[in-house]
């Protein structure tokens, strides 16, 4: 929970000097997972500044950041939600590129070829909304299978994932579609008064997600569902119900990213964004939250996103290699594994 | 019919797996007589190998708790790394040798994991998604990332040895390698540890409750250390049979395959939650996942189907067995 972390009380004996005081703060500072990583955040965005200054800081590379990392960082916002509750969605990315193929063959299919951006509007509309849905249903097939089946959640969405993927591969046979009115570019490749269009669906997302679990009655039981199930279900909690609407929500946001993933790509394929799911994963870990669930916060997912695209671009920069830039990923995950080990966890 | 299976018989996974192999089987022999064949039964055994000696070191993962993701990845490394390491030095080294370094690597690398879980008390499941991309990642960076289709000579001598070979009536070729006597070398050895020694005893108990086994004197960080490591070796011995069987040193190769082979586990029955598993289930999974693999198209289901039908074998297989679970227990109640 997030009181949790403010519960020592602020000890303030008269003795006291101001160093000591100062002392102690930092090492209150120190002591969430969130400020270790604002740290790590601002060291790498100054190794990077400092290591390829003209090029990292320029604000081409700026521009193009912030429309590389909402797809994934929007999947990491699902998986961070999932992970609340002490679950795991290893389906995201198979639900993503499910309702981005349905919503694509929709636009391909069946919209009339070559009509003008106004007149494609009620169209896009309606392959958003069933992409939605389909990520909404997706979800909740999920979450029945989890609430009440009783399946482990890996196994269910490993399984689900699976059946998601394959679908999309069997509606498409395995080719991208592609062929879309020109108003699909928009939501990956747009900018709306100079903001890059994905950021901004990814902020939005990220407050909702902020609101939902520090100021609503769903976020505060899926956050208690996570950190001890059985006391929720004594405190008359319908576990059931909320697990379904945990992997109902995190089925929508992998919708969103799969529509923001299609409209980059001008197209859509069973296989997009296949390294994703490692990712997300990785990134709500790296962001303080806990897999076994009870503990996160989206600004630490948030930092942590930022975290791993200054890396990624700066490397990309340096002319380091994508496998070196896996290899660097996987070393930075278990590194603040370790940290917050050592950091006293509280779990 | 109870009594004759015993108690359980007719609910256990093994049983719902082998009743679904023997009724695949039965319809891919109705709509082509072909299907049963000495050589559709080599080529099945033969894709088996790899995945099954994966299978039964996930297996042995799940017994104890854990979840590794990161096999594929040792698998690759220990299969690339060798190849590289004997052509830079002597080509000409004996096949047994080749495999013993290959071995050695992957145990080493699952070390590397051993020493984060058992040492530091990660959580399996993070720290194997990081050494996946570690050590993929390492391979690719610093080993290299080209693929090698001369391998050393006597790696292809390996995948020449056969034991059997023959011509069907038919006038088919059949052939089984010998690389299948190494998966059945491995069931036999962790079928012994598993059942025969304490150690095996010790992994059942960790998967059951760590506290409980600290507190009748098992070493769990021990045990712990060489499950990954074990698993670690099976992965190497498992790389460098597919990069022999291939005739091909393919980094990028295997990755990916990670989950298949964990579905293709608890398919056979293991629990994701430690304690339980058996060799015949893990088996049985293999025996499944290969068949929907490389047979679908037989009974007349397209195989881009492939994925949704291990998908709903993966829900159905391990759903089955938990709402039958929970009935009971609300009859109990």
């Amino acid at each position: 929970m997030s009181s949790a972390s403010r519960s020592r009380s602020p000890s303030g004996s008269p003795s006291d000097t101001p160093s000591d005081r100062a002392g102690r703060r930092w090492q209150r500072l120190i002591a969430s997972p969130e400020a270790r990583l604002a740290i790590i955040t601002v060291a790498v965005f100054a190794l990077m500044a400092l290591l390829s200054p003209e090029r990292f800081l320029s604000a081409g590379n700026l521009t193009s950041m912030a429309f590389q990392f909402p797809e994934f960082a929007i999947l990491a916002l699902a998986m961070t939600l999932t992970m609340m509750t002490g679950g795991i969605d290893l389906s995201v990315v198979g639900v993503s590129n499910l309702s981005a193929v349905v919503a694509a063959t929709l636009l391909a299919s069946f919209a009339p070829a070559g009509i003008g951006t106004a007149a494609s509007l009620p169209w896009l509309m309606l392959a958003y909304a069933v992409a939605i849905a389909i990520g909404a249903a997706a979800g909740a097939v999920n979450g029945l299978l989890v609430a009440r089946l009783a399946l482990p959640p890996i196994l269910a969405t490993l399984g689900s994932g699976l059946v998601f993927t394959g679908i999309a591969v069997a509606l498409t046979g395995g080719s991208a579609v592609m062929g879309f009115p020109d108003s699909v570019a928009w939501l990956g490749n747009g900018t709306l008064f100079g903001i890059p269009v994905p950021l901004i669906v990814f902020a939005l997302l990220a407050i909702a997600l902020h609101t939902v679990l520090t100021r609503t009655r769903f976020g505060l039981r899926a956050t208690m569902y996570g950190a001890n199930p059985m006391a929720a279900l004594y405190a008359a909690i319908d576990t059931g119900r909320l697990l379904i609407r945990v992997y109902l929500v995190s089925g929508m946001f992998a919708a969103t990213a799969g529509l923001v993933i299609m409209s980059r790509a001008n197209s859509a394929k069973a296989d997009y964004g296949s390294s994703y799911l490692l990712l997300a994963v990785l990134i709500a870990v790296l962001g303080g939250v806990n897999p076994y669930g009870g503990r996160g916060k989206v600004i630490g997912v948030v930092l942590a996103v930022l975290s791993m695209q200054f890396l990624s671009s700066g490397l990309n920069m340096l002319q380091v290699s994508n496998f070196a830039r896996e290899l660097i990923w996987g070393v930075l995950l278990i590194f603040v594994m370790l940290v917050n080990l050592r950091g006293g966890s509280r779990h | 019919m109870r009594a004759l299976f015993g108690q359980g018989f007719w609910t256990r996974n093994e049983t719902l797996v082998a009743i679904v192999i023997i009724a695949f089987c039965a319809l891919a022999a109705f709509s082509d007589p072909r299907f049963l064949s000495a050589t559709t039964l080599t080529d099945l055994l033969r894709a088996s190998i790899v995945l099954g000696i994966l299978a039964i070191g996930a297996m042995l993962v799940l017994i104890s708790g854990g979840i590794d993701v990161s096999f594929t990845a040792i698998a690759v490394f220990a299969m690339y790394a060798t190849t590289v390491l004997t052509l830079g030095t002597v080509p000409g080294l004996p096949w047994p040798f080749i495999f013993l370094i290959s071995i050695g690597i992957g145990a080493a690398l699952g070390a590397v994991n051993g020493l984060f879980i058992a040492g530091f008390g990660l959580p399996t499941l993070i720290v194997t998604l990081g050494t996946l991309s570690v050590f993929r990642g390492f391979l690719l960076t610093f080993v290299g990332s080209e693929r090698i289709s001369k391998l050393p000579p006597q790696m292809r001598e390996f995948s020449r040895s056969m034991i059997v070979r023959g011509t069907t009536e038919g006038g088919s070729f059949y052939a089984l390698p010998l690389a299948f006597a190494a998966l059945v070398a491995v069931i036999v050895l962790t079928w012994f540890i598993l059942h025969r020694t304490l150690l095996g005893r010790s992994i059942f108990a960790i998967g059951g409750s760590v506290e409980s086994a600290r507190r009748i004197g098992i070493n769990v960080r021990g045990t712990q250390c060489f499950v990954y490591v074990y698993v670690g070796a099976l992965a190497g011995l498992a790389g460098i049979i597919h990069g022999s069987l291939g005739r091909m040193a393919d980094p990028f190769s295997l990755v990916g395959l990670e989950l298949s082979v964990i579905a293709a586990v608890v398919l056979g029955g293991a629990r994701l939650t430690g304690g339980y598993g058996t060799v015949t289930g893990t088996l049985l999974g293999v025996a499944l996942i290969v068949l929907v693999q490389n047979s679908l198209i037989v009974v007349g289901v397209p195989s881009s189907w492939q994925s949704v039908v291990i998908g709903l074998l993966i829900l159905l297989g391990t759903g089955l067995p938990a709402w039958q679970a929970r009935r009971a227990a609300e009859r109990a109640a």
